[in-house]
């Protein structure tokens, strides 16, 4: 469930658009910066608030990578190995984050503190190699900077 | 030269700034005007789309029907999701006031009270960058009821998408507004005929709208003797990969695509020396060019075509001599399998089939037929889908087997090898 104060801002998102419908995806993200994920109890909410069916929902949330119907570790790590990242030494990075995270690329790591995701060309390739830990780009990467980056984490 | 769209002013980010520049003189100037005389100016201008097609800025206006008694959208796509392509960040960051100034303006033109920016979902950080300048206009009255006190009203939104590479294609981007999966909608109708939410709707680039105030304040005919004069104007082109000095540079249209990439004010060269193997010129989709013949071509439309490849999002991606291409390659494959929205069949699996004969490729898996096979395979893509992703993933396999096929034949050539030791 949302709660009150992201309901209020919710609500107001409906005056954005001529339909309701259209709130539903910065209603997912306001949920997901609520709970870090969107579950099934929350599907089912804002599916009520907007007015679409549960499965109308789930199929938005399960089409769009950014969305997580799962839980995941206290940071998400996503990092680039598109093209112009790889021709930078992605590979170098991936194995960095593998190690200092102490998991492999699509898992959590035992402690729930990170996860691991491989992403597509985040609009960074100028500071190739990059990843992002949550909204923030850590771009012109080096592994002895990702292991550093990463072992300042909390 | 002079820069425009990027120029180098401290804090040109805040509104105060950007006005004591000169900034929102356009925009009154236009409140002055004829909304058809904004879209001649345009017109007039040569301006040609940022998001990669470049199809005539004016002359896509003028297909919005005239009037203001039904609804009609504008939609600034800022999906920015082609491998390849980082400018509109830059202007996210740096200029965001005159993107909007361009938006009210292209609104005015079209008689639009409505314009949703869409930006990609992983720019969060710069979504709020551009919401906060938004507060700014509204606040000075650029934006809203009766703009400047004119019978002019409009308001301007952010909307985030949420990891979809598809959603920069502009029906798919619309679904997407209006709370739908991204997928992309057949054509016809046109947007401009049936659109956001049934209505008459245009999709323009972040950049696209930001070359538009620069129109109505020097005029078209200033505009258009910018660069080359089919394809005109300052253009934002990024530079990654193998290059010393990797960022977004304006240009006008019309650099070489050599100084770009060597000169010190640009690329900065090859690190370590290297010789250039590959380029591919404007995003992931657009055709592979070899470092040899890369003399003469320059950056625009025509210049690009005619070396058998196209400016798309200018974003460069250089390859030093030492390029695995057929990785490059194998995960280019990836990528456009991954991002297929997986409703026409040639794309869901022809884009699938690609991705596993070039890992076989990667692999040293391949067999001598399956070089024309993964040509066979793009071309019964190509040109057979719902929307263009098809053919963005089609051609990069295209034009990577056409021009370097020796590095896939030795790529099968080397399996052999090692089988028979
Ligand atoms: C698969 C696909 C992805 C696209 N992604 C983008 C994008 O991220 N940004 C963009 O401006 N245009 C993108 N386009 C092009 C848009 O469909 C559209 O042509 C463009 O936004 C029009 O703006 P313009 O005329 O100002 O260039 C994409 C097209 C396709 C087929
Ligand atoms: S071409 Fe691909 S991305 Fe486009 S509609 Fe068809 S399946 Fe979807
Ligand atoms: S390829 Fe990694 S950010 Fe573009």
């Amino acid at each position: 469930m949302l709660n009150q104060e992201n309901l209020e801002k919710a609500k107001a998102l409906f005056t954005r658009y001529p339909e309701k419908k259209a709130a539903l995806l910065p209603i997912l993200w306001i949920a997901q910066g609520q709970e870090g994920w969107i579950s099934q109890e929350m599907m089912k909410f804002i599916g009520d608030l907007v007015g679409v069916p549960y499965a109308h929902v789930l199929g938005v949330v399960t089409f769009y990578t950014m969305y997580n119907d799962k839980k995941l570790g206290k940071h998400h790590i996503e990092v680039c190995t598109n093209v112009a990242c790889l021709l930078r030494g992605s590979d170098k990075i991936l194995s960095a984050v593998e190690k200092a995270c102490g998991t492999k690329l699509g898992s959590t790591s035992a402690d729930g503190k990170f996860t691991i995701s491989e992403v597509e060309c985040m609009g960074a390739c100028g500071g190739a190699p990059m990843l992002a830990i949550g909204e923030e780009y850590h771009e012109h990467l080096t592994p002895e900077k990702t292991e550093q980056l990463l072992a300042n984490l909390k | 030269m002079e820069k425009y769209i990027l120029p180098e002013i401290k804090n040109y980010h805040e509104i105060e700034v950007y006005e004591r520049h000169g900034g929102y003189v356009a925009l009154k100037k236009v409140l002055n005007m004829k909304p058809d005389e904004v879209i001649d100016e345009v017109k007039k201008s040569g301006l040609r789309g940022r998001g990669g097609a470049c199809f005539p800025t004016g002359l896509k206006w003028s297909f919005m029907p005239k009037g203001n008694d039904k609804p009609k959208y504008l939609a600034v796509n800022g999906d920015e999701s082609e491998p390849g392509t980082f400018k509109d960040r830059q202007i996210f960051e740096f200029n965001p006031h005159l993107m909007i100034e361009g938006i009210i303006i292209g609104c005015y033109a079209m008689g639009i009270n409505a314009a949703y920016i869409y930006i990609r979902g992983e720019y969060g950080k710069w979504i709020k960058m551009v919401d906060k300048a938004l507060s700014e206009a509204y606040a000075k009255g650029y934006i809203g009821k009766n703009i400047l006190g004119t019978e002019f009203s409009t308001n301007i939104y952010t909307h985030q998408g949420a990891g979809a590479y598809i959603c920069g294609e502009e029906s798919a981007l619309m679904n997407s507004v209006e709370g739908e999966r991204g997928y992309p909608r057949v054509k016809p109708p046109f947007p401009a005929q049936k659109g956001l939410w049934g209505a008459p709707t245009t999709i323009n680039n972040v950049e696209t709208m930001s070359n538009v105030p620069l129109i109505i304040n020097n005029g078209a005919e200033w505009y258009s003797k910018i660069g080359v004069a089919k394809h005109p104007g300052p253009i934002l082109v990024g530079i990654s990969g193998h290059v010393n000095n990797p960022g977004v540079y304006e240009v006008p249209t019309g650099v070489s695509l050599l100084s770009l990439i060597n000169d010190s004010q640009y690329g900065g060269g090859v690190p370590g020396g290297k010789k250039i193997k590959a380029v591919i010129p404007g995003g992931s989709s657009t055709m592979v060019l070899r470092g040899e013949n890369l003399d003469g071509v320059n950056m625009d439309a025509d210049s690009l075509k005619a070396a058998g490849s196209s400016v798309g999002t200018a974003g460069i991606m250089v390859m030093d001599e030492d390029t695995d291409l057929v990785r490059v390659l194998a995960r280019i494959a990836h990528f456009y399998h991954h991002e297929s929205c997986g409703q026409c069949t040639p794309c869901r699996e022809g884009t699938g089939w690609l991705e596993k004969m070039l890992h076989r490729f990667e692999h040293y898996e391949a067999r001598q037929e399956d070089v024309d096979m993964l040509v066979n395979v793009a071309n019964q893509i190509e040109g057979n889908t719902i929307c263009a992703l098809g053919d963005a993933a089609a051609w990069p396999v295209q034009s990577f087997v056409k021009r370097f096929r020796e590095e896939f034949e030795k790529r099968v050539k080397e399996k052999v090898e090692i089988s028979a030791a």
